[in-house]
């Protein structure tokens, strides 16, 4: 049986059991009156034999799927001819992968050497045995779960307590899934930076003002020694982040204010779910927006005016994504702004005050802590954004203050470095892992101080 | 539509077409005739009249959603925010129309205060919850002035002497009964003539509804005072007047010791003595 047949035929295995494990309980108890004598629910004993008869047997499986390649390639290898072992290393790694393509019936076992041939018939041969294994030793261990725990039914068996322990533990094992997804991230990162800062020191990484990442890959070629200064590549970051958020918390604050208190219901039906769809659009296609549209407009305007912009300029790639994060920032300012109480504005009104001092002194003021939440998050968004930059904003490192010049990021650099041919051992690929790190942390303070404060505000009002 | 609802409605609850009791008094500060409230298609307050007396407190009580909450706040124009709210009939102070084309709302409010069931402090200090007012209609020339209002305000809410040293602090920062006597700080502050009371007491403890009391007797002297309750013995406490309302309609309208002790209408009675509500 393959192994996922196996599982297939494991559940059955523990639907029976739940039947079996289900009667016995009411059999034990001596009909359905005597189920007040169980301590627990008859599911309850069935779910236990299920729990018994599956996920011993289950573990077994996955243990032995996972363990199963190392150990037979091993055999194969212990049964090689003496010549396949002088090929070396490289030859050998070569000579596995032609075995394995066998196996997989990738190509024919004509086309490759008769060794290979000959390891690759042993190895699915052992494969074979080594599966009729598993099938007769799981199905042995979901049995005999079944069958002690079946004996084991009684009324004063407390199958709850240990059927609920088992799915309390299921759910924490789903929740630790994110955080080890995030902590092997952060661990990959920092490990590939600490190769690039045993090669660039770190002070020049982070004061340097020169980004020039092309090295040279042999001694001969002719090319320059790379520059890792990476402050161009976070000013870069800082200036289209800073009109992003120039275009977006403006528009985005004034939208839900608007929103949440001067626009009749109808209105607010239609226009709330229109402004939430531009945070549905792609950003591949704003990048599309900046550069056949913005762009080229901005350059005609600043021509018409005596100014000279760049056809990929910080400006056009800045406003673009500030109005990809109109949505987001307009979205939870209205949250924000609809959790004020009603009694605040009422108290206000009752006093005498219009419509717009209760907004500007009374609402605004009590929905402020949220709104800065919503303002920092939309932040770390502006500078974690790739694709608009990437299309828009350009590749030359420029340490400029001046929005109209093409600039480049921090996120651009890390995409150009990565991608097309490149080695793990040089500086220029490892950089980016560098850039990924600086950027996960700046993002990370900003998302808790984000948290923090929006979390401070909701406990005032609940 | 509407009309022919409310026909309906009348004739289900037989309740006396004419208020019992005396719905006029000499020279009123409020003066309301064949008032309607509309909430949508529900006809909240039906025909209502009656005169609010100066310096004077004015109880009103009645079984839940009877429209006691929805009369006060006709008084000054709150019914304004509720979207599908609609208000007929012909409501005066001191002999102007609160409805009249003229009248400003801001005005109005400034001119007619109101403090809520839950103690709604803004989320600013002690000293700017209470300048608030003042502030918006101008009334303070100088800091000195603002000032001045701000201690006269906290004194006659009694509140002066356990937050004298902590001006700055947030308004939320109080306990409730101290939160509810800022609210009553603030409104003051704007020297209205007359403050409504939508249940002042109810989120508070007896202590605190105790000085809430014997404040709003203290205050009865400067002001016309309007309180909505649900505890009769509030009303025949701090009120020289009640309104019994039922269903939208006032029923019955007295000095409230004659209200207490000899109600005319069978209504009133059974609400009083307690057989519902």
């Amino acid at each position: 049986m393959t192994p996922s047949l196996l599982i297939v035929a494991l559940a059955l295995l523990s639907f029976i059991a739940f039947q079996i494990g289900k009667a016995r309980a009411l059999s034990v108890a001596g009909g359905a009156r005597g189920i007040r004598d169980l301590h627990s629910l008859p599911g309850h004993y069935g779910m236990l034999a299920a729990l018994w008869a599956g996920l011993p047997a289950l573990l077994l499986v996955i243990l032995w799927v996972s363990l199963q390649d190392r150990v037979l390639i091993a055999i194969v290898t212990s049964h090689l001819p003496a010549s396949v072992m002088a090929l070396g290393q490289d030859g050998f790694t070569l000579f596995l992968n032609d075995v394995r393509n066998v196996i997989a019936g990738n190509i024919p076992a004509s086309q490759v050497s008769a060794e290979a041939a000959v390891a690759a018939t042993q190895y699915v041969r052992l494969q074979g045995y080594s599966r009729m294994a598993l099938t007769a030793l799981a199905f042995a261990v979901a049995v005999l779960g079944l069958f002690i725990t079946r004996s084991r039914i009684t009324p004063e068996l407390r199958a709850r307590n240990s059927v609920e322990r088992v799915f309390e533990g299921l759910l924490f094992l789903c929740s630790l899934v994110a955080v080890l997804t995030t902590l092997g991230i952060v661990l990959s990162v920092a490990f590939e930076a600490t190769r690039f800062f045993n090669i660039v020191p770190a002070s020049d990484f982070l004061f340097g003002t020169r980004w020039s990442p092309q090295m040279a890959i042999r001694a001969d070629q002719v090319g320059s020694s790379g520059a890792f200064g990476a402050i161009p590549l976070f000013a870069g970051t800082l200036l289209i982040s800073f009109i992003a958020m120039i275009v977006a918390v403006p528009i985005g604050l004034f939208s839900a204010i608007y929103l949440a208190e001067y626009a009749p219901s109808q209105v607010r039906k239609v226009v709330k779910p229109l402004l939430e769809v531009l945070a549905g659009v792609p950003t591949v296609v704003y990048g599309f927006f900046a550069v056949t549209t913005v762009g080229p407009i901005l350059r005609v305007w600043g021509e018409s005016v005596g100014l000279d912009v760049a056809g990929e300029s910080a400006l056009a790639a800045g406003l673009v994504m500030g109005i990809m994060i109109i949505p987001f920032v307009s979205s939870l300012a209205d949250d924000m702004i609809t959790a004020v109480p009603q009694s605040l504005r009422d108290g206000a009104y009752a006093l005498g005050a219009t419509r717009s001092e209760t907004i500007k002194q009374v609402v605004l003021r009590a929905a402020l802590p949220g709104i800065v939440g919503g303002v920092l998050l939309a932040i770390s968004r502006a500078i974690g954004e790739t694709m608009i930059v990437v299309m828009a904003a350009g590749l030359a490192a420029n340490l400029t203050a001046n929005p109209l010049e093409a600039v480049t990021t921090v996120t651009v650099q890390i995409v150009t470095l990565l991608v097309g041919d490149q080695e793990f051992d040089s500086p220029k690929t490892l950089a980016a892992f560098a850039l990924g790190l600086m950027l996960f942390i700046v993002t990370l303070v900003l998302n808790v101080i984000a948290l923090y404060v929006v979390r401070k505000y909701r406990e005032q009002y609940e | 539509m509407s009309d022919s609802a409310a026909s309906v409605d009348s004739l289900k609850t037989k309740v006396p077409a004419k208020t019992i009791g005396d719905i006029t008094v000499p020279s009123p500060v409020f003066s309301c005739r064949d008032v309607d409230v509309f909430y949508g298609d529900k006809h909240a307050i039906k025909k209502v009249n009656i005169d609010i007396a100066r310096q004077q407190v004015l109880a009103m009580i009645g079984p839940s959603g009877c429209g006691k909450s929805t009369f006060l706040r006709c008084l000054n124009r709150m019914n304004d925010t509720i979207v599908g709210a609609r208000v007929e009939g012909q409501i005066t102070l001191d002999g102007q129309d609160i409805h009249e084309k003229r009248q400003d709302v801001v005005q109005l409010r400034a001119r007619v205060g109101m403090v809520f069931q839950k103690p709604n402090p803004f989320p600013k200090t002690i000293y700017e919850n209470v300048a608030y007012g003042p502030r918006i209609h101008g009334l303070a020339a100088n800091r000195g002035e603002l000032d001045d209002i701000v201690n006269q305000s906290l004194r006659r809410a009694g509140l002066w002497e356990e937050v004298k040293d902590r001006l700055n602090q947030p308004g939320t920062s109080l306990s409730g009964g101290q939160q509810q006597r800022l609210c009553i700080a603030r409104t003051i502050a704007v020297n209205p003539e007359v403050i409504l009371m939508d249940e002042p007491c109810s989120a508070l403890d007896p202590i605190a509804t105790a000085r809430i009391e014997d404040l709003i007797d203290e205050l009865r002297e400067s002001y016309a005072i309007c309180i909505v309750t649900h505890s009769m013995q509030q009303a025949a406490r701090v009120s020289q007047r009640t309104a019994y309302f039922h269903l939208g309609d006032l029923v019955e309208v007295g000095e409230t010791n004659k209200i207490f002790t000899n109600p005319q209408a069978k209504l009133t009675e059974d609400y009083i003595t307690g057989r519902f509500g």
